[in-house]
């Protein structure tokens, strides 16, 4: 069983955390990962960096750049996860844009993410179609997990579509936004969240984007297994560095 | 072979929507109704009465004597410029604005380089009443003030985009972020024949005016319906795919695309996506771009704001890679030269973008008795401070 599975098996509510590879410092990767899990944290999401992030907010967008300007490529991000399993057993998903994965060559993509042990992919323009049809051969040879985005918007067809094809989770976008909003959750998303859980998927869902402190963890979590954060805890890198990871995790739960 | 859009959304391998999934309902709306709508009499009539009463169509097809002489050909201008607003970009925005409306939406959103499409964008909302939101980037901002002036006096709220190269393509990307955080009211007109499928293909179907007008009237003028080669300029590639939509399927017209070689093809500077460009994927269509080897997309580079963008149209790419049509890449020095050249000999101050086009004219060997139409998609009111910088009038 893939370790996204296994985690999800467990009884508690997920905290999954998203960072951009490549930031604030190009090699600080594999240190941010190792201190993520030593305090905690369920599933790490490691950005690939892209050029030009399209369902991102100001915040992501900003890591992304400077993450390139330090330096990061697709093949530098692989060197530094090469050993990544010596230290580190929680689920890894990389999550990326469609291009640079192309560029690679989706099969050597693949097959790199399985020698390094990364469990599944989140890749926000690659579309569930498209998968299906011409990628999903690959990611399931090397036994890589396709995550999927649903919206306020989804229809409740295509939701189940999109469950009926997915494994691991279910990565519900807590509202029509691009990553990095900060309004809190008022009764509109508490709606969408109960919409969901009323449809009784197969798979489980974890809440992104807006989750930003304890209470929006908590508002999320209630209806679903887990949340994401991402901008916020950019933010935390940005203003403290590399040094204070503990406090923040601590500060959601 | 077939030029056109198959039922996937795909020129060959070139098209597609690959875009996130919050951008889904609306994309996937606008698939299932776009070829509904525009087929509707009413549709149909209401589109071709505002171009002809509100745009000032037909735009003629001017055959051009003195520039005839010089190349030692048969030149024809189809004049876009003449249209209101000043370019090829209004013919798009006024089939899209009653699409919106048909979709019952309320506020519009556009991405704009040269300007010229915000402005066409800012006109239709103008006339239909309808909130408008134009990305600019804030370099563009800057080198095409006038537009800019226009937007703001057409009611229309210009909003600068500020990451990457601050041009054509991070205003797209804040159009695109806009559109995702607006899913319910908002209607995204794309100026150009690209993005996520069904926009090349509608982006094209409204400028193909362009070309069912030069049939008939090269019919008037010569006779015969075909030239023996269309020449349009290609940035995303909107007034080239209006130019060659009715030809692409003629096999005895030639098809010539002109991008934007900026200080030269190899310099790093230039927008030649059909020379520097590998497949990938950019604003939601898989298609030819300019990239590293790790797939970032990179900054391109013209002396026009309107072709400064480092993709091209999906349908283009096609046309590229099966050799339908031929591909020039023209300098700056070229254009700003060959614009100089049309004022001089013609009377018309044409937009840089259309420079690009004329300035073939020195690339490409045309025979005496060959009938050439060239697009002349814009008017160069807008680049008077960039021709006045230039040649140090």
């Amino acid at each position: 069983m893939n370790r996204i599975e296994q985690k999800l098996q467990e009884d508690k509510k997920i905290l999954s955390i998203y960072f951009s590879a490549g930031f604030p410092n190009l090699n600080d990767t594999a240190s941010i990962i190792q201190e993520l899990e030593k305090n905690g944290v369920d599933l790490i999401e490691i950005g690939l960096p892209f050029s030009d992030p399209l369902a991102d907010g100001p915040t992501i967008q900003a890591s992304s750049t400077a993450a390139l300007q330090n330096g990061m490529t697709t093949q530098i991000l692989f060197d530094q996860l090469k050993d990544i399993r010596k230290t580190v057993s929680i689920p890894l998903i990389i999550m990326g844009y469609f291009n640079p994965m192309l560029q690679y060559g989706v099969e050597a993509f693949c097959q790199k993410c399985a020698e390094i042990g990364i469990d599944g992919l989140i890749i926000p323009d690659l579309p569930v179609a498209v998968y299906a049809e011409e990628y999903k051969a690959i990611f399931d040879k090397y036994g890589l997990i396709n995550i999927f985005l649903i919206t306020p918007q989804t229809s409740d067809e295509r939701i189940r579509f999109i469950d009926s094809v997915s494994s691991g989770f279910i990565y519900m976008v807590s509202s029509a936004s691009v990553t990095g909003s900060s309004a809190g959750f008022g009764n509109v998303q508490e709606d969408y969240f109960k919409r969901i859980a009323n449809l009784n998927l197969k798979n489980p869902q974890i809440v992104g984007f807006g989750i930003n402190n304890a209470e929006t963890f908590n508002q999320a979590t209630q209806y679903a297994k887990g949340a994401i954060i991402g901008s916020a805890f950019i933010k935390h890198l940005s203003e403290n560095g590399t040094g204070k990871i503990a406090d923040f995790v601590k500060s959601i739960r | 072979m077939s030029y056109n859009v198959d039922e996937k959304g795909y020129y060959g391998q070139f098209g597609g929507a690959y875009i996130p999934e919050m951008l889904y309902p609306n994309v996937e709306e606008l698939r299932q109704q776009y070829l509904k709508i525009m087929a509707e009499p009413e549709f149909k009539a209401e589109f071709d009465q505002l171009l002809k009463d509100y745009v000032g169509r037909p735009s003629p097809l001017y055959f051009a004597k003195r520039l005839s002489e010089k190349y030692n050909t048969k030149i024809y201008l189809k004049r876009e410029d003449l249209n209101h607003t000043g370019a090829h970009k209004i013919n798009n925005t006024i089939g899209q604005i009653l699409v919106a409306k048909k979709l019952g939406k309320k506020r519009i959103i556009a991405e704009t380089g040269a300007g010229q499409h915000g402005v066409a964008t800012a006109t239709v909302c103008a006339l239909m009443g309808l909130e408008c939101i134009v990305y600019m980037g804030e370099i563009d901002i800057k080198r095409q003030a006038p537009n800019v002036a226009r937007m703001k006096m057409l009611g229309a709220e210009v909003r600068a985009a500020l990451s990457g190269s601050r041009t054509l393509k991070d205003a797209t990307n804040e159009a695109i972020r806009d559109w995702i955080n607006n899913p319910v009211d908002t209607h995204y007109i794309i100026g150009s024949a690209i993005g996520p499928h069904p926009y090349p293909d509608m982006v094209t179907r409204f400028q193909s005016v362009i070309s069912e007008e030069i049939k008939w009237q090269l019919k008037e003028k010569e006779g015969r319906e075909n030239p023996d080669y269309v020449v349009a300029c290609i940035g995303g590639g909107s007034n080239a795919a209006g130019t060659f939509y009715h030809f692409l399927h003629e096999p005895e017209v030639g098809i010539v695309a002109v991008e934007a070689a900026g200080k030269g093809v190899n310099s790093g500077h230039s927008a030649a996506t059909s020379k520097l460009g590998k497949v990938g994927i950019i604003h939601g269509c898989k298609t030819l771009l300019m990239q590293t080897p790790d797939g970032q997309i990179t900054e391109p580079y013209s002396i026009s704001a309107g072709l400064d963008y480092p993709g091209v149209g999906p349908m283009h790419a096609h046309l590229a890679e099966t050799g339908r049509a031929e591909f020039f890449s023209v300098t700056d020095d070229a254009a700003m030269k060959a614009g100089l050249d049309l004022c001089k000999l013609e009377g018309i101050i044409p937009a840089i973008e259309s420079s690009h086009a004329l300035a073939v004219l020195n690339d490409k060997k045309f025979k005496p008795k060959d009938v050439v139409v060239i697009c002349l998609s814009g008017r160069g009111d807008k680049d008077l401070n960039t021709y006045i910088d230039y040649f140090k009038y």
